[in-house]
């Protein structure tokens, strides 16, 4: 199980593994923040670490917090190390591997739930079945958020409720998780009493 | 009724296909439109053998969109327990048969961006309704078949004829194998694969695969069991408080329904889990020969698959 400690919830939200080192023609490495040192412990556990490497392609991105191991990455000698700005400038590069990619290629998804999720969402989207795609938790516990009555998609939310960015209304954060969209839904918290909107609280660090 | 509605059927038509193979068209006894199904699916066939019910599942080879008939292809066992041969002696045009409404336990992933088939010998049947249906939405296929020879390669004219890009054929005696690691290897992201044939092909393609990298849920396979022969035992029947004895030709579901006892079943071949009962006491080695339980569950033996396993030793009990 994920090293993170998430508290008990519904069977929608997503649960996290540990990553292990699988056969695989290539190794493709999917990973945000401290999401590099799930990484690092995995190939930690590889029989034949300088093989895994040479056919490792890492494709990296700082954290919500800022947390960059970027050099920590490129030092482990993968055949490919890049480093994108932030996740929406990483998710081009990783469609266009899929674009060409073979099966008996490896996934290995690490870091925050907002890069697992969307790049899932990616390699699910080719036809490779979710439940193989390896993914491991590490790093901050900010959330994706849909707002349900505009669908615009909130990144790194923090506090229950927050305001939608998009329509600007209250939203109560649930477990209700979408992996076709890569976020859990927020709701509208002050439907029934407009303006009776609880304080925020720091859920998600 | 256990095993679900029937539908009455009568045959329409017997061809031979080769030495070994038949095939059998069947139509709805009052000419409506059979129900519809998907690529994969068989139905469970049964038979009057002089007295003995036999209960054969064969996967249907029709075009789905085809509501007109279904047909099956059933290669003779000589061997076997005599489904197959009462089939190729016995069924002639004209014929009043029952069939299950088709189950589908072998079905397209239809998220896959390609389709990549591997069949062996009558294995080839599932695959020619699946192939079907994805030539009516333009899905993408392709298919390595191998069989003994030239002779045997039931539908390949028509499949290399309809499909010369797609399929691929491989003869045994002519020394053919197919490179597998090398077709394993050349899939886009994205492909699933079925495996249909004998039980040796099965494991060979989904261990190279898996050695691979191949994802779990990508790999699909169907093997129908025989149940196969073995010594007589007696079991003792808790919820009905029968207590009957399985013959040496019989399976424990058929020695059941022989006694009257209305036992669950779908596929009849250790597939699909339908049949599944608790075992309440056992004495004795149960023979498990289903691949439906896993592993752990066949070492607990507290489930048995009355299909196809059996039992040596002194005593069993099952709810049923």
């Amino acid at each position: 199980m994920s090293k993170t400690a998430f508290p008990p919830a519904i069977k929608s939200r997503p649960v996290y593994g540990v990553l292990e080192p699988r056969p695989g023609a290539v190794h493709l490495v999917v990973a945000d923040g401290e999401g590099a040192g799930a990484v690092t412990d995995m190939l930690a556990k590889a029989a034949d670490r300088a093989g895994m490497l040479a056919a490792m392609h890492i494709i990296y991105t700082p954290g919500p917090n800022g947390t960059d191991q970027t050099a920590m990455l490129a030092a482990l000698g993968a055949k490919q190390c890049y480093r994108a700005p932030t996740i929406p400038t990483l998710l081009p590069r990783l469609t266009r591997v899929l674009s060409d990619a073979h099966m008996g290629t490896q996934f290995y998804l690490a870091g925050t739930e907002g890069l697992i999720g969307q790049a899932e969402r990616d390699i699910m989207a080719t036809g490779f079945p979710h439940h193989d795609i390896q993914k491991e938790h590490r790093g901050s516990t900010v959330r994706r958020v849909q707002c349900v009555h505009c669908k615009g998609i909130t990144e790194n939310v923090a506090t229950d409720p927050f305001v939608c960015s998009h329509c600007g209304l209250s939203l109560f954060v649930r477990d209700h998780y979408s992996r076709r969209i890569a976020a859990f839904q927020g709701v509208n918290i002050d439907a029934e009493d407009p303006g009776q909107v609880p304080p925020p609280v720091v859920r998600f660090t | 009724m256990s095993g679900g509605a029937k539908l009455k059927v009568r045959v329409a038509e017997v061809v031979n296909v080769n030495d070994m193979i038949k095939r059998f068209r069947f139509v709805s006894l009052d000419g409506s439109p059979m129900p519809a199904f998907s690529g994969g699916a068989h139905t469970v066939v049964e038979m009057d053998d002089d007295g003995v019910r036999r209960l054969n599942p064969y996967s249907l080879m029709s075009d789905p969109e085809d509501r007109s008939a279904y047909e099956i292809s059933v290669r003779r066992d000589d061997a076997g327990r005599g489904g197959s041969l009462f089939m190729h002696r016995h069924v002639t045009p004209g014929l009043q048969m029952e069939i299950s409404y088709p189950v589908n336990l072998f079905p397209l992933d239809t998220r896959a961006r390609k389709h990549l088939m591997i069949a062996g010998g009558i294995g080839i049947t599932p695959f020619l309704a699946q192939i079907a249906q994805l030539t009516h939405f333009g899905g993408r296929f392709e298919l390595h078949y191998a069989a003994r020879s030239q002779a045997l390669g039931a539908y390949m004219d028509r499949l290399t004829a309809a499909h010369p890009a797609q399929v691929h054929c491989y003869f045994d005696d002519q020394g053919q194998v197919i490179d597998l690691a090398r077709v394993l290897s050349m899939q886009p992201i994205g492909t699933h694969l079925y495996v249909c044939g004998p039980k040796g092909m099965i494991a060979w393609v989904l261990s190279t695969a898996t050695s691979l990298g191949w994802p779990e849920k990508a790999l699909h396979h169907e093997e129908f069991l025989a149940p196969g022969t073995g010594m007589p035992f007696q079991v003792d029947l808790a919820a009905t408080g029968k207590t009957i004895t399985v013959g040496t030709n019989q399976s424990l579901l058929e020695a059941m329904e022989a006694a009257g006892v209305d036992a669950p079943y779908l596929c009849r071949g250790g597939a699909c889990g339908q049949c599944e009962t608790n075992v309440i006491a056992c004495d004795g080695a149960i023979l498990h020969r289903d691949h439906w339980l896993t592993a752990d569950e066949h070492a607990a033996g507290r489930k048995i698959m009355p299909c196809v396993s059996r039992f040596e030793g002194k005593s069993l009990t099952i709810d049923r």
